[in-house]
């Protein structure tokens, strides 16, 4: 059972982040931004795994974990904020925020 | 035999796992957005399974698609009608051109650094033993090699817990302190919180 080469995921990985990153910069409601950097980290994670597998190592794999940790504390705090905007009634849009603008 | 079934489950998750990432990024409505990150994470879990992952798959239905999901889907339920963007209409603004460049450059940048550093020989040669990702090797590496990013993990879990909840608290203080129509539109992010305070 052998399949695809690693090469095929690390290119699916890369393919994955750029897409997070065009969600980041283009749109413009905190939610969708949230879940664009859901979609990076996950196109990272995918080249540890692909790496883990090339190098025989399970380091990769722990590591991958670590990042999935690292992303539910990011929604959790970043979801709060965007809680904390709604509630005053706010309107969802990053290009509206400008208070700290100089 | 076996390497054509592999490769036909790899061309499927990956086109699946492509598809529904484009969706996310250009749905208008948040709640489709966030079933398509939900469909993208489960591609991505069978790619892990393929990759020899077992226990980071199913931590990536449980963690990411149950638990993280399911706190998204409350959030767009709650206040999702405030958001109604249409993200490509009207047009290529040069925003979006820059975008895409800025995107693809990424994209050259990590391929031409993996294969510069790997010589292009990337592949499932090195040699696995059967227990390669289960569950009971992962968990032998958390509490050996690993117990320092084990511990900093749960730390690290204990301070956003902490930072969620010290954002709800400081919003309920605003919806209980109403202040009038302009100032809210204006006071500062973090003062809100301390001027209710104040008041009461």
């Amino acid at each position: 059972m052998h399949g695809p080469d690693v090469s095929w995921y690390v290119a699916l990985a890369g393919i994955l982040f750029a897409t997070g990153a065009i969600g980041v910069l283009v749109r413009r409601s905190p939610l969708i931004i949230l879940l664009s950097v859901e979609i990076m980290l996950n196109g990272a994670n995918l080249a540890l795994m692909a790496f883990a597998r090339h190098l025989g190592n399970e380091q990769g794999q722990v590591f991958a974990i670590a990042v999935m940790a690292v992303a539910a504390s990011e929604v959790v705090v970043g979801l709060g904020l965007i809680v904390a905007m709604g509630r005053r009634n706010l309107q969802l849009d990053v290009d509206e925020f400008r208070t700290l603008r100089g | 035999m076996a390497n054509f079934l592999v490769w036909c489950v790899w061309v499927v998750a990956a086109f699946a796992c492509l598809a529904s990432a484009l969706g996310v990024i250009s749905f208008r409505n948040p709640f489709f957005s966030a079933l398509a990150l939900i469909a993208n994470l489960a591609s991505l879990a069978v790619l892990y399974l393929l990759l020899g992952g077992e226990f980071v798959a199913a931590a990536q239905i449980l963690v990411y698609g149950g638990a993280v999901m399911v706190m998204f889907l409350f959030v767009i339920a709650y206040l999702g009608e405030k958001t109604g963007e249409a993200p490509w209409a009207g047009g290529p603004s040069w925003q979006l051109v820059a975008t895409v460049l800025a995107a693809a450059a990424i994209l050259v940048e990590v391929i031409v650094a993996v294969g510069l550093s790997t010589g292009g020989e990337l592949s499932h040669s090195a040699h696995i033993t059967r227990s390669f990702g289960s569950p009971e090797s992962i968990g032998r590496l958390f509490l050996t090699n690993q117990l320092i990013a084990f511990e900093v993990t749960s730390i690290v879990l204990l301070i956003a817990a902490v930072g969620g909840v010290v954002l709800g608290s400081h919003a309920r203080a605003i919806e209980m302190a109403p202040e009038p129509e302009h100032l809210v539109e204006e006071a500062s992010f973090a003062g809100v919180g301390a001027e209710a305070d104040a008041r009461a």
